[in-house]
């Protein structure tokens, strides 16, 4: 049916009003639409958030305070790690998958995404694969405990019987991640509106099709991982295995060189992001755009050349160390074109503070800090004091948090009302903004002070130096979880009701999916091309 | 409106933490920042922090009044008008180039230092084999035939509910490892199974412990003092449990000490020689299964299911002593389980093996003698 009105073009196009979502159950499991895909996507993200939230719950609990009061240290370390991987493979990702489904064909004048059947099928891999990591956590052996980046030998020939699903679910991820990525490449390449030229696509739109890319070349790469993994434990290769002719420090590269670039796939659709709102709310074009597309378009390049920097301390030679680190530094150049547009079109605008521009100034403050706190650790000598300590947890929370967190939650509250067509509430939104802006900063400022005071990452237990910091701590972890859990009930409002939104929703909004689509837009939008000019 | 509550809140935030740090700043332990540390190194490290810390509170507090500025005056509640200028490539360039400039900054001093903390092989005085192992460190003086375990004091792993009382939680060894002032230490970093880290903040040395491989780093102590670290690379359960702490004397009182150390050795060598009685064996053997095997076995030989196996009831604890020797002295290949023969000496063995074949819920009766263990080794 979906098939012949769309082929059918102007023919079919009164009857194609019509034609709304099928009902039930059933409409989600066999959807082929890229808004509803788009949606569950964001809801199995939100539901990963939650869950992992819930892990980062138990983690600052038993940090609360010294001494060992609440789990096992064994249980611990399970927490830290299923907490690493459902928030990166399961919150952040996902989310950003879910928003480029709903935005990527409304932005750049497509029916609906190029492979829709192929996008059903890279959703519905994922509830299976986090069912069967989480799975883990109820088994004899408890979940995998060696941390998000399981390095050998503790992941391999020292790992708990589980990690064999956790090897299983990963590849399933990454089949997701690879065909999502290939269906955004072949969207934008090819379903681009008459008109819509490269240079003229939106930012997010841009920052997406390098992030595909981005994954096409790494997901692959952490397969390889896994797979040698799975040969080490069960079928006598000896990959990582120094006692079989194997290398430990391998492992750390092949996965770096899948990690770095990770980092990226998982901010540069943030920059994406941040670079809508801020013209929009400043009534002000964008300073720099195509600059904007060049510096990520350096940064994608440059992901591929650092990852070593991960591994200062695993003895390579002084020319590696020297080549990483100058490498590394080097990215905080176009990092730095970004937030010097950001600033500079926020100059001289107009400026209004809804939600979404306050998460996006949020962005922008602490992901430069983030970003600041990355340049000192990209300095080799000195990281060698900062690595594997709460300084780097304090860095990447930073960036993932308040940076790539952050702007999911601000391109909620941006596209929410065209989505529904209805306006979320606007003082509940300010107090979600507040309410987690302060809690997260108590929650992780202090963790850079404990980390230069020399608290390692990933313990259970600390020496009592560290104590009044990770209590405070703690209680910033708790207030920022509990106001995620107010973020739900303000998505679920929203979605239930509230006042209409007009087309434009924003005065300074731009865009085909602004200009040009209702709030809500129809089912089907875009089945005739609209004119760019 | 709200950026009156803004900055009322913002204020308030600012106080409270400021307290928070005005308060424990009276203790002496309390720190905020990395420690200058003793060695020529940790002081270069700490220079360099400490440079390349202001260089990003400058750049960040420059972004952000800009900020700022844009966010109080050019808002529209204010009557501002969006002017409409975009794209520059003057603009451009120099927000490139001008970071560049600052990272060379940046990257003359960091090359120098890394080239000095990476130069441990000329000149070392004493090399010092580190040895990492599930969850504590072995210390090998190459040229002394002195070697050691060192693991979490008893003192911390009495207190894991309530350590409040304890000064040194978490950081206190049974065996200190000592080293003189004054000497350069080449230490050499292997492990026997999976990936740690030697880190000691004081001396300005972290380098990985990986099997397979053999690291470097060196330190020379110019103070005499303790100081104490923590293994900084998650290497399974107790990854949070072994603590690292160098006493650092004058040559003198270092060579006194390697002197009592190689006394010592000889001593159990001489009571390895002897027959000991099941008591005797049972009371020192609970002390050693305490230190080296109740991290996995359980304190109570319940094990972990499905990671630790159980002592109590265990085929192998309460069959034929053969075995039970043998995957004790030489390990399991393919399981944590490792070997001990290199970390304990024949009456610790001897007397562990007996504690656990009449104790921990097994009666099996006999009794091993460290001779039993010479002749496995």
């Amino acid at each position: 049916m979906y098939n012949e009105t769309t082929q059918d073009g102007h023919a079919a196009h009164d009857d194609h009003d019509h034609h709304g979502p099928a009902k039930g159950l059933m409409r989600w499991v066999t959807t082929t639409n890229h808004k509803d895909i788009g949606t569950l996507y964001l809801w199995l993200s939100f539901i990963m958030l939650l869950y992992g939230g819930s892990m980062a719950m138990v983690i600052r609990l038993e940090l609360f305070q010294p001494g060992l009061q609440w789990v096992e240290p064994h249980f611990f370390n399970q927490m830290t790690t299923m907490h690493g991987l459902v928030m990166v493979f399961g919150a952040i990702m996902p989310a950003f998958v879910g928003l480029a489904n709903w935005l990527i064909p409304i932005q750049i004048g497509a029916p609906d995404m190029a492979l829709p059947r192929m996008n059903n099928w890279s959703f519905w891999i994922l509830p299976f694969a986090f069912t069967m990591l989480a799975s883990t956590t109820f088994m004899e052996s408890g979940a995998p405990a060696f941390g998000w980046t399981f390095y050998a030998p503790l992941s391999t020939t020292y790992g708990p019987d589980s990690t064999d699903f956790f090897i299983f679910a990963v590849h399933l991820m990454g089949i997701s991640s690879v065909m999502g990525a290939i269906n955004v490449i072949a969207t934008i390449l090819n379903m681009r509106a008459p008109g819509m030229t490269l240079m003229k696509m939106p930012l997010f739109v841009w920052t997406w099709l390098i992030t595909a890319y981005l994954l096409i070349a790494v997901m692959p790469v952490l397969a390889g991982a896994v797979t040698m993994m799975l040969t080490d434990r069960h079928f006598g290769t000896s990959f990582f295995d120094a006692a079989g002719g194997g290398d430990p420090v391998m492992f750390q590269h092949i996965f770096w060189f899948f990690g770095h670039p990770e980092v990226y796939i998982m901010i540069l659709p943030a920059f994406g992001i941040i670079s809508a709102i801020i013209p929009t709310f400043a009534r002000k074009p964008l300073f720099g755009y195509s600059s904007m597309v060049y510096a990520s378009a350096s940064i994608a390049i440059l992901s591929f050349m650092v990852w070593a920097h991960h591994m200062f301390t695993v003895g390579m030679p002084v020319a590696g160390e020297l080549y990483f680190m100058y490498a590394t530094i080097l990215i905080s150049v176009p990092t730095g074109v970004k937030v010097f547009n950001w600033v500079t079109t926020m100059w001289k605008g107009s400026m209004t503070f809804e939600t979404p521009m306050l998460w996006a100034l949020g962005f922008i403050v602490m992901f430069t800090i983030g970003g600041l706190s990355g340049l000192m650790l990209g300095v080799a000598p000195v990281d060698t004091q900062y690595h594997d300590t709460y300084f780097v947890v304090a860095h990447f929370h930073y960036v993932l948090v308040t940076g790539a967190l952050y702007s999911i939650i601000a391109a909620f509250y941006y596209w929410v009302p065209k989505w529904t067509g209805h306006m979320y509430d606007e003082k509940l939104g300010k107090i979600h903004f507040w309410w987690s802006t302060i809690a997260v900063n108590v929650l992780f400022f202090p963790q850079h002070f404990i980390g230069l005071a020399g608290m390692p990452r990933r313990i259970p237990d600390y020496a009592l130096q560290f104590a009044e910091f990770n209590m405070i701590s703690s209680i910033g972890g708790f207030a920022f979880g509990l106001a995620q859990v107010f973020f739900l009930y303000i998505v679920i409002k929203t979605i239930k009701g509230g006042p209409k939104a007009t087309d434009r929703v924003w005065e300074g909004a731009t865009g085909l999916e602004f200009e040009q689509l209702s709030s809500p837009p129809p089912y089907h939008s875009f089945t005739e091309a609209p004119t760019v000019k | 409106m709200i950026f009156n509550k803004l900055s009322r809140c913002s204020s308030s935030v600012a106080l409270g933490i400021f307290s928070m740090l005005a308060m424990p700043a009276a203790q002496a332990e309390y720190k905020l920042n990395m420690t200058e540390g003793v060695t020529p190194i940790s002081q270069q490290l700490y220079g360099l922090h400490m440079l390349v810390f202001g260089i990003c509170v400058v750049i960040g507090v420059l972004v952000f009044v800009v900020m700022a500025w844009s966010i109080f005056h050019h808002r529209k509640s204010k009557g501002a008008v969006a002017a409409n200028f975009h794209e520059s490539t003057t603009i451009e360039i120099i927000w490139t180039v001008a970071p560049l400039l600052i990272l060379i900054g940046i990257a003359i001093p960091a090359t120098a230092t890394l080239l000095d903390l990476e130069d441990a092989k000329t000149n070392a005085d004493i090399t010092l084999q580190v040895t990492g192992i599930q969850w504590k460190w072995k210390y090998t003086f190459v040229d002394e035939d002195v070697s050691f375990v060192s693991s979490l004091a008893q003192s911390s792993r009495d207190v894991f509910k309530d350590p409040t009382s304890n000064e040194n939680y978490l950081l206190e060894v049974d065996n200190e490892l000592v080293l003189p002032v004054g000497k350069k230490i080449r230490f050499l970093f292997h492990s026997n199974d999976v990936i740690h880290a030697w880190w000691v903040p004081a001396l300005g040395v972290k380098q990985d412990s990986i099997p397979g491989f053999i690291n470097d780093s060196w330190a020379l102590i110019e103070k005499p003092g303790i100081y104490r670290g923590q293994c900084a690379e998650l290497c399974g359960k107790d990854h949070g449990f072994m603590p690292i702490v160098v006493n650092a004397v004058s040559e003198p009182e270092y060579e006194a000490w390697l002197a009592g150390m190689k006394a010592e050795a000889a001593a159990a060598a001489a009571a390895g020689e002897q027959d000991w009685s099941m008591q005797d064996l049972v009371a020192r053997g609970e002390t050693v299964y305490q230190a080296n095997c109740a991290a996995c076995h359980g304190p109570t030989g319940a094990g972990i299911p499905g990671a630790f196996p159980a002592m109590t009831g265990s085929p192998i604890v309460n069959g034929d002593p053969a075995g039970h020797i043998d995957i004790v002295v030489n390990g399991k290949t393919g399981t944590s389980m490792s070997s001990f023969k290199g970390q304990l000496n024949d009456v610790d063995i001897a007397a562990v093996l007996t504690y656990e074949r009449n104790s921990l819920g097994n009666s099996v009766g006999d009794i091993i003698q460290p001779s039993a263990i010479k002749n496995a080794r």
